[in-house]
């Protein structure tokens, strides 16, 4: 997958300033480049559920945060999601982990309910199985503030 | 760190009346201050306040207003952000407290409307309702400013010096129960509130 400067070069191509999260064994090694960055803030949170509130005031205050959380997370914090970004319609684009999704013999459950589950939400989203699909982050991402939508970036970890 | 009466125990049946809490709010409220509501309050607050700089976030999810306003306050550093919660939405989402200190954000106050109950269902009891100490939880997560009151008088007089201390603030004020109507929302669209708050924000910066 991405290495920590690949991500925190992306993020600050596309101009974000606040990366909302909390991490997995994949993106956790990119912790000390995402915390120094001057680009933008690193938001610890300690729920998922907190995460997409917070961008959402984030956004309504006129930063462009991104929400980078595991998919575990993302199944925890469904109702949180709805409220803002289909109640409010505010546009938050996540960038979703794929536990185990890269090992194909793998039981994990959070494996097998990833993509119904965010099929079922009806948000926009691309995955990534490899660094070089990064350009897929970078065309999904301006997609989505082009037509003003959620969006979600899945990285098969 | 200020603290009254710590160990309060006031039966929620003897707390200050929830429109007498508000009506607090609203004479002290200053021209920078963005008031986020939700549950009960973002149905009484439109009763009394119309104002640019109100968010009455309903539909909301239980738990979402404090992380919306850490996220309007991390965004507008210029403006004050006042959080009305509930409490039983806080304790639905209590690691926010710790998440709000580790923000490093310090423009933005907690006013929890603690009346031990889920007064929108009908009024069942929170898991709080015996004596939760939500000023050591304040406190504990690292509010250097926690305030707890239990009289209007007393909320009154120091409503404004408890929200203009050293950011973030925490004031936990024991409610009386009320019941009411609280199935219909009688202020604005939420998303009238949010371009209507935008605007604010534009004309602000000009």
């Amino acid at each position: 997958m991405f290495t920590a400067t690949q991500i925190v070069d992306a993020l600050v191509e596309l101009k974000v300033t606040h990366v909302i999260w909390i991490p997995d064994t994949t993106t956790g090694s990119w912790e000390p480049a995402l915390e120094s960055c001057s680009h933008f803030q690193l938001i610890r949170v300690c729920r998922e559920g907190e995460a997409w509130a917070l961008a959402g005031g984030l956004l309504i205050g006129g930063s462009l945060p991104i929400v980078l959380i595991q998919n575990t997370g993302f199944f925890e914090s469904g109702d949180s999601m709805r409220n803002i970004v289909f109640d409010l319609g505010i546009p938050v684009f996540a960038i979703i982990g794929a536990r185990n999704w890269l090992t194909e013999s793998s039981s994990d459950t959070a494996r097998r309910f990833t993509l119904p589950l965010v099929q079922a939400w009806d948000i926009d989203f691309e995955f990534i199985t490899g660094p070089e699909e990064q350009e897929k982050l970078f065309l999904h991402f301006r997609k989505c503030r082009r037509t003003n939508q959620a969006g979600i970036l899945l990285l098969a970890e | 760190m200020t603290q009254t009466n710590p160990e309060n125990t006031t039966p929620h049946k003897h707390g200050i009346g929830v429109h007498d809490a508000l009506d607090t709010l609203v004479q002290m409220r200053g021209e920078r201050h963005i008031v986020v509501t939700n549950q009960v309050s973002s149905r009484l607050w439109p009763t009394l306040s119309d104002h640019p700089l109100d968010l009455n976030y309903n539909p909301s999810a239980m738990g979402g207003a404090i992380p919306l306003g850490l996220g309007l306050a991390l965004a507008q550093p210029d403006y004050e952000i006042i959080v009305l919660s509930g409490d039983g939405s806080l304790l639905m989402n209590l690691g926010c407290l710790v998440t709000v200190v580790d923000s490093g954000v310090t423009n933005l106050s907690i006013v929890l409307l603690d009346n031990g109950q889920y007064e929108v269902t009908g009024g069942q009891k929170t898991p709080g309702y015996n004596g939760a100490n939500y000023a050591g939880l304040a406190r504990a997560s690292g509010f250097p400013c926690v305030h707890h009151f239990t009289e209007a008088a007393t909320w009154q007089n120091e409503a404004a010096n408890s929200l203009s201390g050293t950011g973030p603030r925490f004031v936990w004020l024991t409610i009386r129960p009320q019941p009411g109507d609280y199935g219909k929302s009688v202020g604005r669209p939420i998303q009238k509130q949010m371009a209507r708050l935008r605007q604010q924000f534009r004309a602000d910066a000009q």
